[in-house]
């Protein structure tokens, strides 16, 4: 196999082990004032996160660095072609950084209060405008023959996020985050937050299981193809069932068949159109190919063998930082 | 504003901000780790108290410089599309292999530290730190080779055909000569910053009132604070001399409009002060040390050193018309600025010492000067960096390509202006927080309950799963 398919993979590898780890902390930031009823169970809820955001986004960090270094222009029509989204999306994750370290250095309920707000709003701004943009990854850019966006105004990078795609990918997106948010929050905590976070689950994932079969039965009637649907009906139906039982090892198989869903759809979105990695939604002949995108052979093979040796042990501790923080949060209030 | 210059000044801002709180965190990870140490030889409560309050300063410092990093590792693709196009072969190698081997590194120790007090043993609790201490300085490096890049390139080739350059050895990149000077120099920078925080912090609360229990573990951090300043304010004299020596090979240019030399001399002079001719030409008066800038440039006072004017006609000649002179007066002041800003950061320091000999207390004034301290290295690393930057002008990689080819071809002012509003706003609120919560953390009495207690849930220690 040659090396950029190797790289590509790679890639995909970096996006998705951020969309599936950043995914239950976004989720979990906004999820925190809705099943934390008081200071101690949203203390306890933004807890379980605690430890591991920061790792987490640097998958980003990754997965950003590694489309510059292995496919540079890419990087480069992908992020000046969706300027002020990811602008956007770089504000609000700075908003919620912040606000998830900085809530507990200050003993202070109205503090604290701000904080988890600032988390929560951030962290659903940041999802919906993740979801729309992993849309564009798929219907593209009015790229020219140089691989720049054509247009002017504040439209030319706004507008391929505010299409009726870019609000369901959107949509999806929030959907996927609560879930993953709710089933690991069900999994990290103990008493009333536990509870009510395996209810959400198994609600939004019968919701979601429900939505889904109406759509493939929509589309298989209208005669277009009812796999995909059905393929997202599947699990989501799987985590409704198992959200139903509590105990650590259910609670675990649903947050893994939920993380499992994110991976897939996000490997569907990333090889969705074959070796074109960003369509030209002007022209076949100006979309950017793999091989077109890809950075030279040493450039490659130098990151290929910094890959080889540094990612592996990265796995392994932060595989350690989950096991030294693997106790369950108490939620309820320890009589004293 | 066009594009251009909005796109630059918005790079130079965002940058200058991040690099408000790097080198804090390079410096105060190190300093953690060395008041863990001490604490562990010597048993001391003072030193485990220490401990406990610069790791706090230095996690909601990380705090904000990751999140300001996160929007540089994306500014190359959003704002300089070009750059990033014909430089990501030897660029994006260097982003990636810094992000893989030394933000994993901090990012998920750092979390260790604060969060494992109570989970690690004591060793491996310690070690959490250094890693971090260790990772910080690694992505210090890795980054300084990239900007190293950019003021000498080496170790790539011209492809022919796309005109794009290639990387042809990731170890002589790192090992770029420029790199190997800068980056002692900003790490000494750093040192400084860190120890003026830690002075300030311990002056105040060393000497603002009798009855603060705390009075002494405060001396104590003062002391090693004033400490560092003077050591990083001697470090960065002697690294910053073989620095400018270093640039003056690679970018005569640059040294030559730092001391604003017109035409070539013999036996250089170099101004401490000077009123310039905005006109530019030779300035109208002049304070000057005879012979230093030939010292300052090749070690020898009777070296001749390259004016302004004859390297633009030797560029012309050798890259084709245009002028290739940057903002001299910028150079000129940022240069002595910097200088200035440093070494009086240092001598205050040093006073400080003097005046706080064996527990003595130091003249007021001196007390109420040290809370100020921190500001002026932090304003000597702006002052370099704009320094480093302006004065590299017209150029974005040396010799290579020219800023004006780097920006992104479709961006619109409208864009550029709406984001700058959009960071400046956040940034603001960003140091407003900042700068509150550093205040109540080091207001807090040093017994308070430690760190991992602090965030109000305890676990279960039996439940696992
Ligand atoms: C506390 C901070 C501080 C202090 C006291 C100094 N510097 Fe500095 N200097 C920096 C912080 C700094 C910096 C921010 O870290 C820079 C910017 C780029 C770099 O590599 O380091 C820098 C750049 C820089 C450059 C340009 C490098 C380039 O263009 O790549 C030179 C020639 C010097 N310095 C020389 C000096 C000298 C001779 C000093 C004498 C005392 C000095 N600096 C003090
Ligand atoms: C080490 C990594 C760095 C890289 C790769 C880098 C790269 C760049 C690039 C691409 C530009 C835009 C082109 C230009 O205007 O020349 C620029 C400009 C600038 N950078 Fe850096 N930079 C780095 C570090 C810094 C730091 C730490 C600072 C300040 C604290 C800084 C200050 C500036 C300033 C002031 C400009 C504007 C210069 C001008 O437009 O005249 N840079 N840099
Ligand atoms: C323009 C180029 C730069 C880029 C692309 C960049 C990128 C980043 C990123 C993505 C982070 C966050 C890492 C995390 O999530 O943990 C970060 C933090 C950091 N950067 Fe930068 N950076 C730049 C300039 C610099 C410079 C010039 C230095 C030092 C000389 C530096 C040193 C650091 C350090 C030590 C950290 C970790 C500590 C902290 O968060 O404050 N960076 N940087």
């Amino acid at each position: 196999m040659d090396l950029v398919i190797i790289w590509y993979a790679l890639v995909v590898l970096c996006w998705v082990l951020f969309f599936v780890l950043e995914g239950f902390d976004f989720g979990v930031g906004l999820l925190a004032p809705l099943l934390g009823r008081d200071e101690h169970e949203r203390a306890a809820a933004v807890r379980t996160i605690g430890p591991f955001w920061d790792g987490n986004e640097v998958w980003l960090v990754a997965a950003i660095g590694v489309t510059f270094a292995a496919f540079p222009s890419w990087y480069a029509a992908l992020l000046s072609g969706l300027y002020l989204p990811m602008v956007a999306i770089l504000l609000l994750l700075a908003g919620r950084g912040v606000a998830l370290e900085f809530r507990g250095k200050h003993d202070d309920p109205r503090w604290r209060r701000r904080c988890d707000l600032a988390l929560a709003a951030c962290s659903a701004g940041v999802v919906l405008l993740w979801g729309a943009v992993l849309t564009v990854f798929v219907r593209g850019l009015a790229l020219d023959a140089g691989g720049d966006v054509v247009g002017g105004g504040l439209d030319r990078t706004l507008a391929p996020v505010l299409t009726p795609a870019a609000a369901l990918g959107a949509l999806l997106a929030l959907t996927a985050a609560v879930l993953l948010g709710a089933t690991f929050l069900a999994l990290r905590t103990t008493g009333p937050v536990r509870r009510r976070a395996a209810l959400l689950a198994r609600r939004v994932a019968t919701g979601g299981t429900a939505a889904a079969l109406i759509v493939a039965a929509a589309s298989a009637l209208a005669g277009a193809g009812a796999i995909v649907a059905l393929a997202a009906a599947l699990p989501l139906a799987g985590v409704a069932l198992l959200a139903r039982r509590s105990g650590t090892r259910w609670e675990a198989a649903a947050f893994g068949l939920t993380a499992l869903t994110v991976a897939a759809t996000v490997v569907a979105v990333l090889t969705a159109n074959g070796d074109v990695v960003l369509p030209s939604t002007l022209s076949g002949a100006w979309s950017l190919t793999m091989d077109g995108a890809a950075a030279t052979g040493p450039a490659l093979r130098l990151i290929s063998v910094a890959a080889v040796i540094v990612l592996p042990g990265v796995l392994v501790y932060q595989a350690w930082s989950y096991r030294v923080f693997r106790q369950r949060v108490a939620s309820e209030r320890i009589a004293s | 504003m066009d594009v251009l210059d909005l796109t630059r000044l918005q790079f130079a801002v965002v940058t200058i901000y991040h690099y408000l709180f790097v080198p804090l965190s390079i410096s105060l990870s190190a300093t953690t780790a060395g008041l863990q140490i001490a604490w562990m030889r010597t048993g001391q409560d003072r030193y485990r108290q220490l401990t406990l309050l610069v790791g706090k300063l230095l996690i909601v410092t990380f705090a904000v410089g990751v999140v300001t990093g996160l929007v540089q590792e994306f500014q190359f693709g959003l704002a300089w599309s070009g750059f990033a196009r014909f430089y990501g072969d030897v660029f994006g190698p260097t982003l990636a292999i810094e992000g893989m081997l030394a933000f994993f590194l901090e990012a998920t120790f750092l979390a260790l530290w604060y969060f494992g007090w109570d989970r690690l043993s004591r060793r491996v609790h310690l070690a959490t730190i250094v890693v971090v201490a260790v990772g910080t300085l690694l992505s210090a490096f890795i980054i300084l080779a990239a900007n190293s890049f950019m003021q000498h390139p080496v170790a790539y080739e011209l492809d022919p055909v796309t005109g794009r350059a290639h990387l042809t050895s990731f170890r002589e990149l790192l090992l770029n000569k420029v790199n190997l000077a800068a980056f002692p120099h900003t790490t000494a920078g750093a040192v400084m910053v860190g120890g003026a925080l830690l002075l300030a912090v311990g002056a105040w609360r060393a000497w603002s009132s009798k009855e603060d229990a705390d009075a002494p573990a405060f001396g104590t951090l003062a002391r090693i604070g004033a400490w560092m300043t003077v050591a990083g304010g001697a470090f960065t004299a002697i690294t910053g001399d073989h620095l400018g020596k270093v640039i003056t090979q690679v970018q005569p240019m640059k040294m030559a409009a730092a001391e604003a030399l017109y035409s070539t001399t013999t036996g250089a002079p170099f101004s401490l002060f000077a009123i310039g001719n905005p006109a530019g030409g030779e300035p109208f008066f002049s304070l000057e040390v005879p012979n230093l800038l030939s010292i300052l440039a090749y070690g020898d006072p009777n070296a001749t050193v390259a004016g302004i004017d004859d390297l633009q006609a030797q560029y012309a000649a050798a890259y084709g018309p245009g002028s290739y002179i940057p903002m001299v007066p910028v150079a000129f002041w940022t240069f002595r600025a910097m200088i200035g800003a440093g070494m009086l950061a240092m001598l205050l320091a040093l006073l400080y010492l003097w005046r706080a000999r064996r527990g003595r207390r130091p003249d007021t004034w001196l007390i109420r000067t040290a809370m100020l301290l921190p500001l002026l290295p932090a304003a000597a690393n702006s002052l370099g960096w704009i320094f480093t930057e302006t004065a590299r002008q017209p150029w974005i990689a040396f010799g290579l390509s020219k800023v004006a080819d780097g920006i992104s071809p479709g961006l619109t002012s409208g864009e550029v202006l709406a984001s700058l509003l959009g960071f400046a706003a956040v940034y603001g609120v960003l140091a407003v927080v900042w700068l509150r919560l550093v205040r109540h953390l080091v207001r807090q009495p040093l017994s308070a309950p430690p760190a991992a207690a602090e965030d109000g849930a305890e676990s279960e220690p039996a439940m696992c799963y």
